[in-house]
């Protein structure tokens, strides 16, 4: 449907206000069919509005959206048959088991009774439910439920897939499941609309990023160019005296140090191949190194950098 | 597949699953049920022997005593099921409202009238169930309906419309309600609307003010048309009255929960 020109989502001048509030602000947006997007932004910054638009469940106050090749007012039905959605908030039925959830997609997608039990038994299977399916969803772990809704979400085979936060409140081992589970999906030609609070999900599985701040975006390219943009990663490294301080500070010419604390900051994004290289350096030299550390750029940095100002958690606001 | 056949697959695929929502929370359907057969037992051996000497011959189908005011209260009683029972359809679709599922629900192109459908016909198979059970404890205790075979056809078509129009009703107080907790509270009137009507004794021992509005409230016709039905009592022109009644809160109440459940804005 989208094999032509037209993106898969294509949005223009889109705003949005609750009452006196701004929610969003002249959003333009170009998402190329079969990629990954990502919209990068703090709490409340209006990532969750969009994915709503886009997604049919709230109209827009100005602007247009298409997405598929549908308009989302003029034909909603069309961007719905075309989309799958996995919300912020876990859309499982507690109350029916794994598979009986999975049943209910099939069902209401039309495929039929052998087909639909085949692609549940499919789904199931790729996303590690097998053994849990005759269980309520109600029993299941904040990853389990993940990914049945993922699962849920892929039974109707859609062509743009929204993740609004799909990791968010995830222990790191579930973060990753879902990582990959969502980079198989890449795999099918998919486009994915994805939305996070964190660079390294972001940098991980989009090919472009979206910087979202108080309703507008405020910067928008490839992982690497957006990380261009942030005063780079360091190594941070200690030691145990002055003598050691003065030594390495003179081996490495760093960029800033801190006598008080015996203190060294040395430019660098904390790759194996680099820190080797680094503490080699300082260990021909003889030099005694207490402690390291490796700071990379987060999503407070590429927000202070694009916007110039820090995110409202980081502010304590 | 046409419109109407997609309609008709998609409400059965929903009504499936809140069938199926309501047999793994049974306590909920037996607790609802649970009231009117507490009501009967009460006002049967509490206060039947006592109020069955208000009543005459022909309104407890010629029995004495407490079988006599059994006669009497049941059609109240089966009235106050279908009452009691919605409740719990303002509490399961107020449920639904506030959960995740029905944002999945609504980006899919699923027929529009479906997912309300669904709830309805669950809904109302769980009521004419929970009448089944009230009406068997009814009759253990004693209750002889009088009624042929066409009467009790008239009876149970009756129950249904009336029960399709508070359920519909109820689909519409559970989506206004911004919580569960008020959609559990706001149909309760409904339970109340037996007392002020002729379902426990007859309008006319009741004081003026109250005598008006029992006569002109929907349950009065409805429950007049009932006991005629089950035990021969002139039923008169509350037969068109009770079927108008239905008519006009389905229709008005099909009305309000469509339009609520297309404005309302997810959370």
């Amino acid at each position: 449907m989208n094999g032509g020109q037209e993106p898969a989502i294509l949005v223009s001048g889109l705003c949005k206000s609750y009452g006196q509030t701004l929610v969003l602000d002249d959003i333009d947006l170009a998402v190329a069919g079969g990629t990954v997007f990502a919209l990068l932004g703090p709490n409340g910054a209006g990532k969750t509005t969009i994915v709503r638009i886009l997604s049919t469940l709230i109209p827009a106050d100005t602007g247009e959206a298409r997405v598929a090749g549908h308009d989302v007012l003029g034909d909603p039905d069309g961007v719905r048959a075309a989309i799958g959605v996995t919300g912020q908030f876990s859309a499982v039925d507690d109350l029916l088991t794994g598979e009986e959830n999975m049943r209910l997609m099939a069902d209401l997608h039309h495929l039929g009774s052998v087909e639909g039990r085949a692609r549940v038994a499919e789904l199931l299977g790729r996303f590690d439910l097998v053994d849990a399916a005759r269980r309520p969803a109600s029993t299941y772990s904040g990853g389990m439920r993940r990914r049945l809704d993922l699962a849920m979400t892929l039974v109707g085979s859609p062509q743009v897939i929204f993740l609004d936060e799909p990791t968010t409140g995830l222990d790191p081992r579930s973060r990753r499941t879902m990582w990959d589970s969502i980079r198989e999906l890449v795999a099918d030609r998919v486009t994915i609309f994805l939305t996070t609070q964190y660079l390294d999900e972001a940098d991980h599985l989009a090919d472009r990023i979206a910087v979202l701040d108080h309703g507008r975006i405020v910067a928008e390219g490839t992982p690497d160019e957006l990380k261009r943009r942030v005063p780079g990663g360091h190594v941070r490294l200690q030691f145990g005296s002055q003598q050691a301080l003065e030594a390495a500070a003179r081996l490495l010419g760093a960029s800033s140090r801190d006598d008080d604390r015996l203190v060294i900051q040395v430019p660098g994004d904390g790759g194996v191949p680099s820190l080797r290289r680094l503490l080699d350096q300082l260990d021909d030299a003889d030099v005694e190194v207490d402690q390291l550390s490796i700071h990379t750029p987060d999503l407070d940095d590429v927000f202070f950098a694009v916007t110039g100002h820090p995110t409202a958690e980081q502010a304590g606001l | 597949m046409s419109t109407l056949a997609y309609t008709v697959s998609d409400s059965r695929t929903l009504l499936r699953r809140n069938l199926r929502r309501l047999r793994r929370y049974p306590s909920m359907t037996l607790i609802l049920i649970g009231m009117p057969i507490v009501f009967l037992l009460l006002f049967v051996y509490v206060f039947g022997g006592q109020l069955s000497h208000g009543l005459s011959s022909s309104l407890t189908g010629g029995h004495a005593g407490r079988g006599g005011y059994l006669n009497y209260v049941t059609p109240g009683i089966l009235l106050m099921t279908i009452a009691a029972t919605v409740q719990g359809t303002a509490i399961v679709v107020a449920m639904d409202m506030t959960s995740g599922i029905i944002d999945r629900l609504r980006t899919m192109a699923i027929a529009r009238a479906a997912v309300l459908t669904g709830h309805v016909l669950a809904s109302l198979i769980q009521t004419l169930a929970s009448i089944a059970v009230v009406l068997a404890v009814a009759i253990a205790l004693g209750f002889r309906p009088t009624a042929d075979p066409l009467d009790w056809l008239a009876a149970i078509a009756l129950l249904a419309i009336f029960a399709f129009a508070l359920i519909w009703l109820a689909t519409a107080l559970g989506l206004a309600a911004k919580s569960v907790e008020t959609a559990s509270n706001t149909p309760m009137f409904l339970t109340l609307l037996p007392f002020l009507g002729s379902g426990f004794v007859p309008t006319g021992t009741l004081p003026v003010g109250l005598r008006q509005f029992a006569t002109y409230q929907p349950f009065t016709p409805v429950t007049e048309t009932l006991r005629g039905l089950l035990t021969g009592t002139p039923i008169g022109s509350h037969a068109i009255l009770a079927v108008a009644w239905s008519v006009a809160i389905a229709a008005a109440s099909y009305l309000w929960a469509t339009r609520l459940y297309t404005r309302r804005q997810p959370r």
